[in-house]
């Protein structure tokens, strides 16, 4: 074999083994789309936070319009203090409403803004006063077992 | 050897030559597996999953699982018994017929010119081949979910792009199978630098480097994955 077609062949080797890679990187893992454009912070505090995990979503209206940047648990306040990284080309009212929402039944959890009416809009380093837990699905059901319980004694 | 590893690089066409063995010659067996361990795991993810009613989460089963286990483990199996064999035949042979012994009469050095070489290009090679393989392994399973069961397309990608991370999933992958790549290698051209001159050396040497590297593999494997995906 010739040196010529050999480089060439090992030029076309390495070439589709880093379209590959490139394929990988943009259609599978999403790299394009991960926050490419400029973000703000915001903060926002909540009781439980569920299984919302670094990365996760913030979704408005069913839209992804920001990711979570960091999670920590605040000793002062017992509550989780979560970041997250907004994309600056959406802004929302001071009084937003953060719920943390779980995608599906068992399905991945993420922060949904339902937006509110006032003036203002939230800047850097703001964070949404309003916020609601994680539902766990546990307390739920010990709850309506409860309420079963309660209802068949006071019915007796 | 690393000390030699200069050479590898300063006649950079003598590690050409090896990503061209090593490499291209391993691209069809790599590329037809990949695609039909993909189809293998559309068909078998469909089945588990749609029992949840969750058959959406094909894309997810598939990318995650070729991308962080199967891609760099099967591709480094297939790799060790279809190029590290051939090394280490390739290595033991020349040393049989005392080619070796003739390039240091020459004052070549058989590290330099033989082993090195060999020994970066499979280093190389096997990220690539890797990689090659999972996105040929997402393709069959995108083949099977998508056009042959009916799996929402959409959803086929979207949930696969929103839970599969650049640098935790796919780098991580990328790190592994260039570990693999430099165990699969250092073993073969141990083994053929290690042979028994003899015909009977050669094939004893060329069934050690297959066994003890897919062995090394499989153990690399689990110490990296319990390093790189441990509470994560």
């Amino acid at each position: 074999m010739s040196r010529t077609s050999l480089d060439l062949w090992v030029g076309f080797f390495v070439a589709i083994g880093l379209v590959a890679l490139l394929f990988l990187a943009m259609k599978v893992g999403n790299l394009s789309s991960s926050m490419s454009g400029e973000t703000y912070a915001i903060k926002a505090s909540f009781d439980n936070i569920g299984a919302l995990k670094v990365r996760s979503a913030v979704k408005s209206a069913g839209v992804v319009v920001g990711r979570v940047s960091d999670i920590r648990f605040n000793s002062q306040s017992y509550q989780a203090d979560v970041t997250m990284s907004m994309d600056a080309r959406f802004k929302f009212p001071r009084d937003t409403f953060a719920t943390i929402n779980t995608s599906g039944l068992l399905g991945e959890q993420y922060i949904g803004f339902e937006v509110g009416g006032d003036e203002e809009y939230l800047a850097a380093g703001d964070s949404v006063k309003k916020t609601q837990s994680a539902v766990v699905l546990e307390k739920l059901i010990s709850q309506f077992m409860f309420k079963q319980a309660a209802d068949s004694e006071s019915g007796k | 050897m690393l000390m030699h590893s200069g050479t590898a690089f300063r006649r950079i066409h003598l590690t050409l030559r090896e990503i061209y063995f090593t490499g291209v010659m391993s691209l069809i067996i790599i590329l037809v597996s990949g695609l039909f361990v993909g189809m293998v795991l559309g068909l078998q993810g469909y089945d588990t999953l749609q029992r949840y009613g969750s058959s959406e989460a094909l894309g997810i089963l598939v990318a995650l699982s070729l991308v962080r286990e199967l891609g760099p483990v099967v591709a480094a199996l297939l790799f060790a018994s279809r190029a590290g064999s051939a090394i280490t035949a390739e290595i033991g042979l020349m040393k049989a017929t005392e080619q070796l012994s003739a390039m240091e009469m020459m004052a070549v050095d058989p590290l330099a010119r033989v082993v090195a070489p060999r020994f970066w290009g499979g280093v190389i090679s096997m990220p690539l081949l890797a990689a090659l393989f999972s996105a040929m392994g997402i393709f069959g399973g995108y083949l099977v979910g998508v056009q042959l069961i009916g799996v929402d397309e959409g959803s086929f990608w979207s949930q696969m792009q929103a839970s599969v991370d650049f640098r935790e999933d796919i780098m991580n992958g990328v790190i592994k199978s260039f570990v693999f790549g430099a165990i699969i290698s250092w073993v073969a051209v141990f083994e053929g630098y290690d042979a028994e001159p003899t015909a009977e050396g050669v094939s004893g040497a060329t069934t050690r480097t297959v066994v003890t590297s897919s062995l090394a593999i499989l153990a690399a494997d689990f110490i990296l994955t319990a390093f790189m995906f441990r509470g994560a």
